[in-house]
C-alpha cells in the first residue's frame, strides 16, 4: 500500500512546485506581522508573492507539457496497515489550474491595490488574499483527497473572512455566516465520502482510488454512495442547486474577492474536485446522471434569476452559478475536458466581467444598482470595450473563449445526454447571452442616470449610505472606527460624473480581456485539440464528445439572438422594457424572488433550528442549570447554617466533643453489646 | 476485701466533677485545675485494677507514673501559654477568647 517516500521521475522545475503555494503564505505572514506598520505599501508584497507563484506556476507548466506527472510524498501516519502521505503532485490538470489561480490573483492583487487604497484595513485585506491563495495553490497541489479536504476547508474560512471583510455591514456579516453555514453542509458530505473511500480503499492517494476503481474493488452501489457523498461537497462549493443561496449573497464582500474567489477559483474548487474523482463518477452511471442534471437545473435557474435582477455584482453572480452548472453538466455528460475548459475559459472572463463590474461600481461611488447606470461606454473606455469583451466571451461568440467551451458542453450533452439535457443547455446559452446584454446596455449604453454623484442627497442604493446608516445606528460597536476613514469614498474626485480609473484598476482587466480573447484556442479543434490531448494524457477519462459544425453554428446563432433581443428591448425599445413581466407577473416574481428558495430554507431550516434551539435553551437553563444551582444553593446554605454553631468557644466544643463521645459509646454498646 | 466498684465509683465521681469544671468554669486556671481533677481519675482507676483488678499487675501503676509525669509537663506548658495569653490580651476569661469563630 505504501509506495516509497519518494516517487521520481525527473527532477527539475516540477520539484520545486511546492514553492508556488509558500509564497502568498509567506507574504500572509509578512502581513500579519508588519501590515500595520507598511500600510499602503502591503499592495508591492503581495502582488510580488503572487507574481513570484506565477512565474514560477508558468515555468512548472512549460515543463510538464514536455513530461510527466511528478509526485512527492511524506509518510504522515500510519493506521493500521494504511499509510497516510502529504505532499504534492503535478499533474495536466493541475499545473493547468496553477495557472489559472496564480494568474487570476495576481490581476486581482494588482486591482485592489487601487480598489482598496481608501479602506484603514488594507492591510489585513491583502493578507487574507494572500492566505487564500496559498490555500487555493495548496488544494490544487494535493495528491490525496485528505490533504484536499484540508485546503478545501480553508478556503472556505477565507471565503468567510472576506465576504465579511466590512464585517460592520449587518448584510456582510449575515452573508459571511450564510456562506460558511451553506457550504458547512456540502463539506460534511464529502468528509463522510472520504471516511467512506479510505475504508474501502485504504487510501487517500488518488492514483490508488482510480486503481481501486479499475480493479473493481468497490461494490457498485458503493462506488454510487461515494460519488454522491463526494458530489455533495462540490454542490456546496460551487453553488449548485440547492445550496446555491449562499453565492448572491455573499456579494456582499469587495469586488476583487467576488471575482477571485466566487467567480474564478473557489467556487470553481467543487468542478475541479469532480475532475480529479473523474474515474470514480465514470463508474456509476446513477452519479453521473445525477451531476448531469444538478448542473443542468442549475444553470437554467441561476440564468432565469440573472434576467431580472438588477444589482450589476447579484446578476453576475447568478451568471456564475449558471456557468457552474455548465460545467457540472459537461463533467456529467462524460465531458471531461469539456468541462474543465470550460472552468479554465470562465475563470478569466468572468474575473474581468467581475473586475469591470468593480470598476463600474468605484467610478460611480458605490452604486450597485443597474437602473442607476447607464451611458458610460463613453465615459470608461477601457473598462467598457474590456466589459463588452467579457460579454462577448461569456455569450458564447466566435472566436472569443466562452464559444470554444460552450460549443464543447453543448456537443457533450448532445451526444451523451439526453435531449431534454441539450435543450436545457441550449435554453440556458440564450438567456446567458441575454443577461449579459442587458446587464451591458443598462450599464453602458443609454444616458447617465446616477444623477450629481456627489449630491448627498440623491436617494439611490448606495453602499456608502448603507455602511454610514449603519455606523450611525452602531456607533459604540467598534469605536475605534469611528474616528477612520474606513469605507472607500471618492469624494476627493472633483467632477461629478464617473469617469476611468487609474491605470492599476484598467491593466488588469486588458490583460484578462485578452485571455478572454484568446484563451479558447488552447483547444480549438483546428489546432488540434491541445487542451484535451495534454489533459486526458495517461488518464482513462473515455473518450471526449465533439460536436459537428452545425453545432458551432448553431450556439453562436443562438447567442446572437440573445444579444439581439437585449438589444431590441434596452437599446432601440422595439420592445418594452417590461414586455414580459407584465405579460407574466407572476414568474417575473418568482424569478425576482430567487424561486423563494431562501423564503422556503427560512421556514423550513432556519426558524425550526431556531424554535428548537430556543427550547433546548429554555431546558438548559431550567432543568440542567437548575440541578447544578440546586445542588449549588444547598451546599452554601448548609454551609452557613452549619457556620452559625461554630463560635469559638473552646467550651462549647468541649461540650460537643463529650456528646459526640457518648453517642459513638453508646452506638458501639447497642450495636456490640454490653462489654462485647 | 474491698469491691473495685467502689473504686471505680469514686473515680467516675472525679472525673465527672473535672470534666463539669472544664465546661463550666470561665477561669483558666480553674479549668486547668479541673483537667488535673479528670487526669487523677484515672489515675485511680489504673491503679485500681493494677492492685484488686481481675488481672492484677504493675503496669497500671507504671502507667500511673507516666500520667503525673505528662500531667506535670502539661501543666507547665499550660501555665505558660496562659501567662502570655494574658499578657497580649489582659484576661484569662475563657469566654473572651473567641477568635477562631466563624
Amino acid at each position: 500500500m505504501c509506495h516509497g517516500i519518494l516517487k521520481e521521475k525527473g527532477v527539475g522545475m516540477m520539484h520545486y512546485a511546492w514553492l508556488i503555494p509558500v509564497f502568498p503564505l509567506i507574504t500572509f505572514l509578512i502581513l500579519l506581522v508588519a501590515g500595520r506598520v507598511l500600510k499602503e505599501k502591503v499592495a508591492y508584497i503581495g502582488i510580488a508573492g503572487l507574481a513570484l507563484s506565477f512565474l514560477l506556476s508558468v515555468l512548472v507548466l512549460l515543463e510538464r507539457i514536455g513530461g510527466e506527472t511528478y509526485t512527492y510524498v511524506l509518510n504522515w501516519m500510519t493506521v493500521g496497515e494504511n499509510v497516510v502521505t502529504m505532499g504534492y503532485e503535478v499533474t495536466a490538470l493541475n499545473a493547468m489550474m496553477l495557472i489559472v489561480v496564480t494568474l487570476v490573483s495576481l490581476v486581482v492583487h494588482i486591482f485592489s491595490k487601487e480598489y482598496m487604497k481608501e479602506d484603514d484595513r488594507i492591510h489585513v485585506f491583502f493578507a487574507y488574499l494572500g492566505l487564500f491563495s496559498f490555500s487555493m495553490l495548496g488544494l490544487v497541489l494535493a495528491p490525496n483527497i485528505l490533504q484536499l479536504f484540508i485546503f478545501w476547508e480553508l478556503v472556505g474560512l477565507c471565503s468567510f473572512l472576506l465576504v465579511g471583510f466590512w464585517y460592520f455591514k449587518p448584510e456582510a456579516a449575515a452573508a459571511a455566516k450564510k456562506a460558511f453555514l451553506i457550504t458547512r453542509i456540502g463539506d460534511v458530505g464529502l468528509l463522510i465520502g472520504l471516511v467512506l473511500l479510505f475504508n474501502r480503499v485504504g487510501s487517500f492517494n488518488y492514483a490508488e482510488i482510480y486503481t481501486a476503481v479499475e480493479m473493481d474493488q468497490l461494490s457498485a452501489p458503493m462506488i454510487t454512495t461515494i460519488a454522491l457523498l463526494i458530489f455533495l461537497g462540490a454542490v456546496g462549493k460551487s453553488a449548485q442547486f440547492p445550496l446555491h443561496v449562499w453565492l448572491p449573497d455573499a456579494m456582499e464582500g469587495p469586488t476583487p474577492v467576488s471575482a477571485l474567489i466566487h467567480a474564478a477559483t473557489m467556487v470553481a474548487a467543487g468542478v475541479y474536485l469532480i475532475g480529479v474523482m473523474y474515474p470514480l463518477f465514470l463508474a456509476s452511471s446513477t452519479a453521473m446522471t445525477v451531476v448531469a442534471y444538478t448542473g443542468a437545473l442549475t444553470a437554467l435557474f441561476a440564468a432565469t434569476m440573472a434576467l431580472v435582477n438588477n444589482d450589476i455584482k447579484r446578476i453576475l453572480a447568478y451568471s456564475t452559478i449558471s456557468q457552474l452548472g455548465f460545467m457540472i453538466l459537461a463533467l456529467g455528460t462524460a465531458g471531461y475536458v469539456a468541462g474543465l475548459f470550460h472552468l479554465m475559459t470562465h475563470a478569466f472572463f468572468k474575473a474581468l466581467l467581475f473586475l469591470g463590474a468593480g470598476s463600474v461600481i468605484f467610478a460611480v461611488h458605490h452604486r450597485q444598482d443597474i437602473r442607476d447606470m447607464g451611458g458610460l461606454w463613453g465615459k470608461m473606455k477601457v473598462t467598457s470595450v474590456t466589459f463588452l469583451i467579457g460579454s462577448l466571451a461569456i455569450a458564447g461568440i466566435f472566436p472569443l473563449a466562452g464559444f470554444w467551451s460552450k460549443e464543447e458542453i453543448l456537443a457533450s450533452t448532445l451526444i451523451n445526454g439526453d435531449g431534454f439535457l441539450f435543450l436545457i443547455a441550449l435554453v440556458t446559452a440564450f438567456l446567458t447571452a441575454f443577461y449579459m446584454f442587458r446587464l451591458f446596455f443598462k450599464t453602458f449604453t443609454g444616458e447617465f442616470k446616477g444623477g450629481d454623484l456627489n449630491d448627498p442627497t440623491e436617494e439611490t442604493f448606495n453602499e456608502q449610505a448603507a455602511w454610514e446608516a449603519t455606523q450611525s445606528a452602531e456607533v459604540g460597536l467598534d469605536a475605534g472606527y469611528e474616528e477612520r476613514k474606513v469605507y472607500p469614498n471618492h469624494q476627493e474626485v472633483p467632477e461629478n460624473e464617473p469617469r476611468e480609473n487609474a491605470g492599476l484598476m484598467t491593466f488588469p482587466l486588458m490583460v484578462l480581456a485578452v485571455l478572454a480573447v484568446i484563451a479558447g484556442f488552447i483547444n480549438a479543434p483546428f489546432l488540434g485539440h491541445q487542451l484535451e490531448a495534454f489533459l486526458t494524457a495517461g488518464l482513462n477519462v473515455g473518450t471526449q464528445p465533439h460536436g459537428a459544425l452545425w453545432l458551432a453554428f448553431l450556439s453562436v446563432a443562438v447567442a446572437v439572438a440573445g444579444i439581439s433581443l437585449a438589444w431590441a428591448m434596452y437599446v432601440k425599445g422595439f420592445i418594452r422594457e417590461d414586455f414580459f413581466s407584465s405579460k407574466a407577473p407572476s414568474i417575473h416574481k418568482l424569478f425576482q424572488n430567487n424561486y423563494y428558495l431562501d423564503d422556503i430554507y427560512l421556514a423550513v431550516f432556519v426558524r425550526p433550528t431556531k424554535e428548537i434551539s430556543l427550547l433546548l435553551w429554555e431546558m438548559d437553563k431550567t432543568i440542567v442549570d437548575g440541578v447544578i444551582t440546586l445542588i449549588g444553593s444547598l451546599t452554601s446554605r448548609s454551609g452557613k447554617a452549619m457556620g452559625k454553631h461554630q463560635d469559638g468557644q473552646l467550651q462549647t466544643y468541649g461540650l460537643v466533643t463529650v456528646f459526640g463521645g457518648m453517642v459513638v459509646i453508646g452506638l458501639a454498646f447497642a450495636v456490640r453489646g454490653y462489654f462485647g | 476485701m474491698v469491691s473495685i466498684t467502689l473504686f471505680l465509683a469514686l473515680a467516675a465521681i472525679l472525673f465527672c466533677i473535672g470534666l463539669y469544671g472544664v465546661l463550666t468554669r470561665r477561669h483558666l486556671v480553674i479549668v486547668l485545675a479541673s483537667i488535673e481533677l479528670m487526669l487523677n481519675a484515672v489515675n485511680i482507676n489504673l491503679v485500681a485494677f493494677s492492685a484488686i483488678g481481675p488481672f492484677a499487675n504493675i503496669t497500671g501503676q507504671v502507667f500511673t507514673l507516666f500520667v503525673i509525669t505528662v500531667a506535670a509537663a502539661e501543666a507547665a506548658v499550660a501555665l505558660a501559654i496562659l501567662i502570655a495569653l494574658y499578657r497580649n490580651r489582659n484576661s484569662i476569661d475563657v469566654l473572651k477568647h473567641d477568635l477562631l469563630r466563624w
